[in-house]
């Protein structure tokens, strides 16, 4: 690995571990499980736009496996990971379909993280009802995934393709 | 922003109001309340009798309380107590989940099912 790449994987997982952090300050006042700002998701969709999408999954499960056992219950890992697997999953589908542009793929792939974890939830519990909190989390996505598509956007016009 | 973004965006939307639309016509008053642990039955309860009821299971604990006809979750055991923050239910189907401690409230026992409610 050249020592460029490890100081880029150094510095975003810092990044996404700090939006992490700064997400876990403010508890959203829904009483809906799985339900998130997403913050992090801006680290990583850079990623997959910036940098390439293996990379962008490293980061992901990296930046999961730290906030679990940081600033949440490692029970919940579970959790991040299907929501995060599937997030990356259709973000890079999406990516490569060419259908939306940033906005849109960062949209889809914030409502694929809380449905990812909707689904767990479900198995996890045994109790379909969950899947009522479905249109909650769809709204939460696309505001969060809107927002995060526009400043993702803005950002990597500014930092140009990184070339590693 | 592509144009396609603005129809994903408004799609969205639109299948959520619908949603919601649909829960509102076809949601009936429940009449009891199951609590299932790790997804087993552990008991039911009158919607229409004011109580309180202890849940305790693995060194967890939750407390319901049910008042005029809802149902909420008025102490957990769990870090972040998004059960106790949940309104009150009462309509069929509705439920409150403490995901970490994996009680699951569930309002059951319409007085009549959604399907019998379309074809009246």
């Amino acid at each position: 690995m050249k020592s460029k790449k490890i100081a880029l994987y150094g510095l975003f997982i810092a990044l996404a571990f700090i939006f992490s952090y700064i997400e876990s300050l403010f508890p959203i006042p829904f009483p809906v499980p799985g339900i998130k700002l997403g913050l992090a998701n801006l680290v990583i969709i850079i990623a997959i736009y910036g940098i390439g999408v293996k990379e962008a999954f490293v980061l992901s499960m990296v930046r999961i496996l730290l906030v679990g056992f940081t600033f949440r219950d490692p029970s919940t890992l579970i959790f991040s990971f299907a929501g995060g697997v599937l997030s990356w999953l259709t973000m890079v589908i999406f990516k490569k379909l060419k259908l939306f542009s940033m906005v849109g793929v960062s949209i889809i792939g914030g409502i694929a993280h809380n449905v990812g974890q909707i689904i767990v939830a479900i198995i996890y519990v045994s109790n379909t009802s969950l899947i009522y909190y479905l249109p909650f989390l769809m709204i939460a996505g696309v505001v969060s995934g809107t927002l995060i598509g526009i400043l993702g956007a803005l950002i990597l016009q500014r930092l140009g393709k990184i070339r590693l | 922003m592509k144009k396609n973004d603005f129809y994903l965006i408004g799609g969205i939307i639109l299948f959520v109001f619908i949603g919601f639309l649909f829960m509102i016509i076809f949601r009936t008053e429940g009449s009891q309340v199951l609590i299932t642990i790790d997804g087993k039955e552990h008991k039911t309860f009158n919607l229409n009798e004011d109580t309180r009821y202890e849940i305790l299971h693995d060194g967890e604990r939750n407390v319901l309380e049910i008042k005029d006809g809802y149902v909420r979750m008025i102490e957990a055991s769990c870090p972040d107590k998004l059960c106790v923050k949940h309104r009150g239910i009462h309509y069929d189907n509705e439920s409150i989940t403490c995901l970490p401690n994996r009680v699951v409230l569930r309002v059951i026992g319409g007085e009549e099912s959604d399907l019998d409610a379309i074809a009246n």
